[in-house]
């Protein structure tokens, strides 16, 4: 085992699955000579070369949709939208195309894109380059959406991306790229759709995924001080969404705490309200409180943005105001 | 050109011609659901262009895309059956008549989003470039796709990358109701390959002969290193844009002028001018395809509606999750 970040996780993860299948490339706005923006892919366009490592004009509907084409012709295309806020531009493509065409033509075509996206707020980028609208991608049968909360599950994650026959949104937050986390040399995965319980409690679960989940495990150790046991589930994919790990914890601690970045207002935070209430009323003893960025647009300056975003604090007051 | 070859793309456009007639009737019946968009009037282009198609070549439109399926060679009782929502329909009743798609002959299907598939395609191209093959894309689109972002940017990308695949503009004057002078800042379509250094070439969509030549010639340009390729073919859509339109935009003058090119008498003309057939083999030749029709509205009929299970199939390939 090693201690890597979560950056050099994702590095090894496509750098390892390039050397292992010739079908796998990278394209993208600044991927290949400049390295990367958050320099995820520095080195590859010296070890792979041009031809794999794409440096794209700055053009995110061609980027979402060529990257789908050559998936549907046989090749695995890891296609890379310098930050998720652009992939908007790409709705169209990821939506109506990829995660589309496999049912629309009665199972004739497969769609094997992977798309990379680095996303969140609290950097002072302002209202349009600080978004966290995962669950905007979740929504739509069709796509796989998943994003990380450590550094082994973003490599065994991505590998099983890669490999996955359906196409997968892969969302990276900028605030975990500096996490360190232990990491196995060499190759495995971890399968795509399966919650995980990274903290057991009694008395409440936090469920979260993502920068999310980093926040609750913070907020946990903290509880924990005071003598409050919370167990932390991180879903690691929206869609897939797996339950079980949820409703197994919540039948133990009758109460649950969601924290995500993303707005509260039909967000993941909605959808595991629902669900709970749905599947595990009888082990309902309080109400499902959700944690989530407040409804603005982010703000520029700093105290102003990180007022409107999730920390550790909100997380615990949401667990007092239930227990 | 050949006599057989000439009596084919006569068989093949007369069988388009009755294919999208029959279509218009079983619409008015109710039997069609949805939007239905019609190819009479451009027959020519789809089976001209796909007649230069060699087997590994792929073929990619948008939604008026029932020729092209019947061009590659699928059998038309499956496109029926598409269309009345069976089990047995190409895409398994689940993509209708802008969803036609068959794969094992390179068919990558009908897309309902203007401009949507111009990408795909593009993909497509860039698949065949990676994997060292000759084969190209044929990617077909109306004049409306080219005021379309996905248009430029997937142009600009196969001339910076060089990719194999011939942007087919079928230009039939209209993006629904508005004509291209009302919509394009330039009206001649050609000019808008130039920006991503291509070559564009102007071609007689009613000429079937000519847009074989075109396509043809796009093929080897391609192969001569001369990058991807623009053919911006002139057609005219006969009927409306698709079942419905009140047709307020064009006069009836205008379409009775297009009609006498009308690109099945343009080849009969030529059939005769190279003495390739009699007038008795032709007639002979439509009551053949009448047959086909038949047959394949007669197969769509007693096909079975998809199964209650098949909703949650095909959804992902690796199964339906949560």
């Amino acid at each position: 085992m090693a201690l890597i970040t979560m950056r050099q996780a994702i590095t090894d993860a496509l750098r390892e699955e390039m050397r292992r299948d010739e079908r796998v490339f990278i394209m993208g706005e600044e991927v290949g000579v400049w390295g990367g923006t958050y320099a995820v892919t520095r080195g590859f366009f010296d070890e792979f070369g041009a031809k794999r490592v794409r440096d794209t004009p700055i053009s995110e509907m061609a980027i979402g949709g060529v990257s789908a084409g050559a998936a549907m012709n046989g090749l695995r295309p890891v296609a890379e939208f310098m930050t998720i806020n652009f992939a908007f531009l790409a709705l169209d493509q990821m939506i109506n195309h990829a995660a589309k065409v496999h049912y629309m033509f009665g199972g004739q075509i497969k769609c094997p894109v992977v798309y990379r996206a680095v996303g969140g707020g609290g950097r002072q980028l302002g209202a349009t380059h600080s978004h966290t609208p995962d669950a905007v991608f979740a929504h739509f049968p069709g796509l796989i959406v998943i994003s990380p909360s450590t550094p082994y599950d973003a490599k065994g994650l991505l590998k099983s991306a890669i490999r996955s026959e359906d196409p997968v949104l892969f969302i990276e937050h900028h605030t975990l790229y500096q996490i360190r986390g232990e990491v196995p040399e060499g190759d495995y995965t971890v399968p795509i759709g399966v919650s995980n319980v990274r903290r057991e409690g009694r008395d409440v679960t936090l469920i979260a995924y993502a920068q999310g989940a980093q926040v609750a495990m913070e907020a946990a150790d903290q509880l924990a001080r005071e003598g409050i046991e919370a167990e932390v589930i991180d879903l690691r994919s929206l869609r897939p969404l797996d339950m079980e790990p949820v409703l197994a914890s919540f039948r133990k601690t009758f109460r649950a705490v969601i924290v995500e970045e993303g707005y509260r207002s039909y967000g993941v935070g909605a959808e595991i309200a629902a669900r709970l209430q749905e599947e595990g009323f009888d082990y309902m003893d309080a109400p499902i409180k959700r944690v989530a960025q407040y409804e603005v647009p982010l703000p520029y300056s700093r105290e102003l943005e990180q007022s409107a975003l999730i920390n550790k604090d909100r997380v615990i007051t949401a667990v007092k105001e239930i227990l | 050109m050949n006599k057989a070859t000439l009596l084919e793309w006569y068989r093949q456009m007369v069988l388009v011609r009755r294919f999208e007639q029959k279509c218009a009737e079983l619409y008015q019946l109710g039997k069609i659901g949805g939007f239905l968009h019609l190819y009479i009037g451009q027959e020519a282009v789809a089976i001209g262009s796909i007649g230069a198609r060699r087997e590994q070549d792929h073929v990619i439109t948008a939604y008026r895309d029932h020729a092209h399926a019947l061009a590659v060679g699928t059998d038309p009782k499956f496109l029926m059956a598409e269309l009345l929502g069976k089990a047995t329909g190409v895409s398994k009743g689940k993509g209708g008549s802008m969803h036609f798609a068959d794969v094992k002959r390179h068919f990558w299907g009908g897309y309902g989003i203007v401009g949507g598939h111009v990408p795909l395609g593009t993909g497509i191209a860039l698949a065949e470039q990676y994997k060292g093959t000759d084969a190209v894309v044929l990617c077909y689109m109306g004049d409306g796709s080219t005021n379309i972002g996905y248009f430029h940017e997937s142009l600009n990308m196969a001339g910076v990358w060089d990719l194999p695949i011939i942007y087919i503009i079928e230009n039939n004057q209209y993006g629904m109701g508005t004509s291209v002078e009302r919509a394009s800042a330039v009206p001649d379509i050609s000019t808008k390959a130039l920006p991503y250094g291509m070559d564009p070439r102007k071609v007689d969509g009613m000429n079937v002969v000519e847009v074989y030549e075109a396509t043809n010639a796009a093929i080897k340009a391609i192969h001569d290193g001369k990058g991807p390729q623009f053919l911006n073919v002139i057609t005219y859509r006969f009927e409306g844009h698709s079942m419905g339109d009140p047709l307020r935009y064009r006069t009836k003058s205008e379409v009775e002028k297009w009609r006498e090119d009308d690109p099945i008498g343009v080849l009969e003309r030529e059939i005769y001018a190279k003495k390739a057939a009699s007038k008795d083999k032709l007639e002979k030749i439509d009551e053949e395809v009448e047959k086909v029709i038949e047959e394949a509205v007669d197969f769509a009929e007693k096909s079975p509606f998809p199964s209650p299970e098949a909703l949650f199939e095909d959804v992902y390939v690796e199964g339906q999750p949560a």
